[in-house]
């Protein structure tokens, strides 16, 4: 500790800056994961209220109005992403616990397989939606 | 050499497992989910609200749907409680953290309790 307030503060190695790291596509898949986890966790009350609206008699028209709000189609749209990519990227995870597809190789595959199987199903979704 | 023994609350391997419980079980409910949905009506809220009502009047789609509320506020809490440990240092701060979350989430296990058996 003593050493450290006596000698001029150095540039962080690159491993502790955020700005300069460039993730491979796993540690993205991996950080999408908590960022989806997150978000969904933020907005439960959000999706919560909706199910409240869509499941009582009296309150069933707000709930068809406010989905057909583009805004809020928007927002569901992003929570479906963040479901889906928490989905993939954790069944993922799974099989790497037990030891599936752990070289190099595998792993980006599938975490390119994630990151588009995600997009492609949040697309897909997002069509009917809409 | 020091023989160190490391003591904790043990409390790691069990919440790692609960974890990958509640994903497994989640990841199925929303398989089964999804194919019961695609079987509704396109969204047309008349014929779509009835459906959906007498779905959830279902006494099995409560029970199962309240497993998964559980299941989303146990994995939520482990998940948002591992970020919390990541990012925030000062111990008053992260306890504040902590406990705002899971009393969040065991608010929202209760609410989903009224919606699911109104």
């Amino acid at each position: 500790m003593t050493e450290a307030t006596v000698t001029k503060p150095r540039p962080r190695p690159k491993h502790l800056d955020v700005a300069r790291i460039r993730l491979p596509l796993p540690g993205i898949v991996s950080i999408l994961h908590r960022v989806s986890g997150a978000g969904l966790f933020l907005l439960l009350p959000f999706l919560l209220c909706l199910l409240d609206k869509s499941l009582s008699p009296t309150s069933f028209d707000d709930f068809a109005t406010l989905v057909a709000h583009p805004l809020v189609k928007l927002l569901l749209l992003g929570l479906l992403w963040a479901y889906l990519h928490h989905f993939c990227a954790g069944i993922r995870f799974l099989l790497l616990d037990v030891n599936k597809g752990l070289d190099l190789p595998c792993a980006r595959k599938s975490s390119y397989a994630v990151l588009a199987v995600s997009l492609a199903l949040t697309a897909v979704a997002g069509v009917k939606l809409w | 050499m020091v023989n160190r023994h490391a003591v904790g609350a043990h409390y790691g391997l069990k919440d790692w497992l609960v974890q990958r419980a509640t994903a497994v079980y989640m990841a199925l409910f929303t398989l089964a989910f999804v194919v019961r949905l695609l079987c509704m009506p396109a969204f047309e809220p008349l014929i779509w609200q009835a459906t959906w009502l007498e779905l959830f009047a279902s006494p099995f789609v409560r029970f199962f749907s309240f497993l998964f509320v559980l299941s989303l506020c146990y994995h939520a809490w482990i998940g948002v409680r591992d970020i919390w440990m990541d990012y925030v240092k000062p111990v008053g701060v992260r306890l504040a953290l902590h406990l705002i979350t899971l009393f969040l989430l065991i608010g929202y296990a209760g609410w989903a309790v009224h919606i699911l058996w109104r």
